[in-house]
């Protein structure tokens, strides 16, 4: 071939058969993270070489129970196998991983994959455990009732990949000749409409399987027009036989498999009907009580490690781009390019980079539970709570991280099977409050209650998160009654087996995550930031030496500020505060600094900016000389920040993930919408109350 | 096809611990479609294993794995107690 890869392998299979582990073992840190064309899906190849040294490429398809879709991840691993993805060839053999302790189940893929008249190896993994279940499998009968080599494996110790990696390089790779056996009126249905379809020889017949077992609504959403009619017919036709178009082939494979498990699992022992470790933790982790107790415990110890372990890198990082900028400076002659590295460039990209630690230690958790199968569990207990506003367990996640970061929140819920769902879960994702608002809320909580104890500060900041979430219900409820109207979906979710997790792929997986926010952070975000340096600095006045307030309210920037001033004064906020707000696009935090900017304070130590920031702001006074930041002023300026799209770096993931540019801008519109109304309500309610 | 069909009722009413055989699975297409590939097929064993901390949803044992599913869904699987 062209590219120098003799063959293309993909690898298939249950989610939590140890899929991954092969991969890692396989390719080791010859991987690539890229995307399919088209889709937000992630497309994840390595390389490695055959037994002979030819170069093979493996392709890492999505956990995938059916080649029925379900979520886009699906959609992906059925078209990539089906050879519908313009530019992405068919592979040219399938490793498909089954649990050895449930065949039973896991089979059922396997079967699936015998159909695409690709050549198959059958990975057998996890026979350890198998066999501590006291489970026998007859290798040489489950090869011959298959018809495709079946490698015994232990990925998670290695046992088994060089014999994989041997039946893939053979040459000649067979075809498989076995398969399940459907009614003879079904295959005679197929073969029919399967010449009527655009479609190979090799994948017809799976695919007229697919058109037949979809019901009317699935017809007309999936169905190319000029063939719902003979669909439509041969169904009624097998119906007419007492043949269910969509059961009848699930029933055939679960049978078949069926059969083979009986005739090549022996059981050793008699069939305990005992618990298991992982049925045991289960007894405690979803328990009315403890299990609560053991959720709350998990989500706290989570975040503490994200705001109080993340908070040391985060100081070295914001270290490193202050004195990077400052070296910067004096190398440079003064001037609007030494402006435009240091403030715009070094600043602005550090404002982003310095969130790196955080994102990292959450991905670091959500591998862990993940991994561990606790998931599941979290979905299993919250599910009750979020289908109460038409939304999945699975979106609960999500929601979750987005306390730390609306991005890698947004980047989870690509598992949510339902588009509709998963958009909403977009939609509200960045109402929860992430972890760039910290600053702001201290701020405005420092100038707020000045004297108040920790006890009253903390609850202040409590309140906020509290808005935050209540705000996501919300509108989540009013989204799926709405404008994504769908029914509460239906949840069908695996609980498998707890298992200690791979420390490494959580590590690999997590830093693939990191790279992936680095290179945003390198590109659309510099670009931005360097703008809104722009929008800060020109026109620049006419005298040179006028202090930085002065400049600053004579730039772009601060005429925006000064041009939304009638739109926020019912709001209680002024151009200064408008000019803060712009600069917040690029990331809320910036607040503070764009604010030291605009009462021209500066300290070299950060820590000591935000006191002198707040000093210079509780001075500031209205042109009635009353003081500016009253008590209703700031809790007006926190409830914006709570409720107001401000980050463009969440707006280009949204953009990414929805692959459209109207959920971002509608996005932009609705939240800001909502956060200048309710700032509206608090400033003038409070005001009919006499509050200042 | 039995001659003397079993009585049935729906999953959701079983209790934890209890096992029945799926008789029928009445739930719009694509759903059943779904819940028969996860294993869920006519005349498979399933055993409720516990109620979510808030009732719902239920966690079933079925095929040797662990699968979870609302109440509202489990109610059109109808299953002959064992």
């Amino acid at each position: 071939m062209s590219d120098g890869i003799f063959r293309r392998v993909a690898i298939a299979g249950n989610p939590n058969t140890g899929k991954s582990t092969i991969f890692n073992a396989l390719t080791g840190l010859r991987q690539k993270v890229g995307n399919y064309p088209g889709v937000t899906v992630e497309k994840k190849t390595g390389k490695f070489f055959s037994s002979h040294g030819e170069a093979m490429e493996l392709i890492d398809l999505p956990g995938s129970y059916s080649l029925q879709v379900r979520s886009p991840d699906e959609a992906v691993a059925r078209d990539l196998l089906l050879g519908r993805i313009a530019g992405v060839p068919r592979p040219d053999v399938i490793i498909a991983v089954v649990d050895a302790s449930n065949l039973d189940r896991h089979l059922y893929i396997a079967a699936q994959m015998l159909e695409l008249g690709i050549p198959v190896v059958v990975a057998l993994n996890m026979v350890d455990v198998a066999e501590e279940h006291g489970l026998v499998i007859d290798l040489m009968a489950l090869r011959e009732r298959l018809g495709v080599p079946v490698i015994p494996m232990v990925a998670s110790k290695g046992t088994g990949i060089i014999e994989l990696k041997q039946a893939v390089s053979r040459t000649p790779l067979h075809k498989p000749e076995q398969r399940a056996q459907l009614p003879i009126v079904y295959e005679t249905e197929l073969a029919a409409l399967g010449k009527k379809l655009p479609y190979s020889a090799e994948t017809a017949r799976l695919e007229a399987m697919l058109l037949l077992s979809l019901d009317d609504t699935g017809l007309a959403e999936q169905c190319d027009p000029a063939h719902r009619a003979d669909v439509a017919a041969a169904q009624a036709r097998l119906r007419t036989h007492g043949i269910d178009p969509l059961a009848a082939p699930v029933d055939a494979r679960y049978d078949w498999v069926a059969a083979i498990c009986t005739a090549v699992i022996h059981r050793h022992g008699e069939d305990s009907d005992g618990l298991t470790i992982s049925d045991r933790l289960d007894i405690v982790l979803t328990h009315k009580l403890w299990g609560w107790l053991a959720f709350l415990g998990m989500m706290t110890a989570m975040f503490l490690c994200i705001f109080l372990v993340a908070k040391w890198p985060m100081d070295w990082i914001s270290a490193v781009v202050d004195a990077v900028a400052s070296w910067t400076k004096a190398q440079m002659p003064d001037g609007d390019l030494q402006s435009l590295v240091s403030d715009g460039v070094i600043h602005g990209v550090g404002a982003v980079v310095v969130f790196l630690p955080q994102i990292l230690i959450l991905f670091f958790f959500l591998g862990l539970l993940e991994d561990s199968g606790y998931m599941a569990r979290a979905a299993f207990i919250m599910d009750r709570l979020m289908s109460r506003v038409g939304l999945h367990g699975k979106s609960f996640v999500p929601m979750l991280s987005s306390f730390a970061c609306a991005i890698p929140g947004i980047m989870a819920t690509r598992t949510i099977e339902n588009r509709k769902d998963r958009f909403v879960t977009i939609l509200v994702a960045p109402l929860m409050s992430c972890s760039a608002r910290l600053p702001v809320y201290t701020l405005m909580i420092a100038l707020l209650l000045p004297a108040a104890g920790l006890w009253q500060k903390a609850g202040i900041m409590l309140s906020m998160y509290l808005l935050g979430i209540v705000a996501a219900f919300g509108m989540a409820w009013l989204f799926k009654k709405t404008l994504l109207r769908s029914e509460t979906p239906m949840l069908l979710l695996e609980l498998p087996p707890y298992r200690a997790p791979a420390i490494r792929g959580i590590i690999q997986r997590m830093w693939e995550r990191g790279v992936i926010f680095l290179r945003r952070a390198g590109t659309v975000i510099l670009a931005l930031n360097v703008l809104l340096w722009a929008l800060l600095h020109y026109p620049k006045p006419a005298d040179p030496a006028a202090p930085e307030s002065e400049r600053i309210a004579n730039s772009i920037g601060g005429r925006a500020g000064k041009m939304i001033e009638p739109a926020i004064a019912p709001l209680g906020f002024d151009w200064k505060i408008g000019i803060g707000l712009v600069g917040s696009f690029a990331a809320r935090e910036v607040f503070v600094s764009t604010m030291s900017q605009v009462y021209d304070v500066a300290d070299e130590d950060e820590d000591k900016l935000l006191d002198r920031v707040g000093t210079a702001m509780a001075a500031e006074k209205r042109d009635t000389g009353a003081p500016m930041f009253t008590p209703l002023v700031c809790l007006s300026i926190m409830v914006f920040y709570v409720l107001a799209m401000q980050c463009l770096s969440t707006v280009a993931i949204v953009r990414r993930e929805t692959n459209s540019w109207r959920w971002p801008l509608f996005q932009i519109a609705y939240m800001n919408a909502l956060a200048w109304l309710a700032s509206f309500l608090v400033y003038q309610g409070g005001k009919l109350f006499g509050w200042q | 096809m039995d001659n003397a069909p079993t009585p049935s009722e729906p999953l959701s009413t079983l209790q934890p611990g209890q096992r029945g055989k799926v008789t029928a699975i009445v739930l719009p297409g694509a759903s059943r479609g779904r819940i028969m590939e996860m294993g869920l097929t006519i005349g498979a064993t399933v055993e409720v294993v516990r109620f979510a901390p808030l009732g719902d949803p239920m966690e079933l044992k079925v095929r040797g794995f662990h699968l979870s599913l609302r109440k509202a869904d489990a109610a059109g699987i109808q299953v002959a107690r064992l």
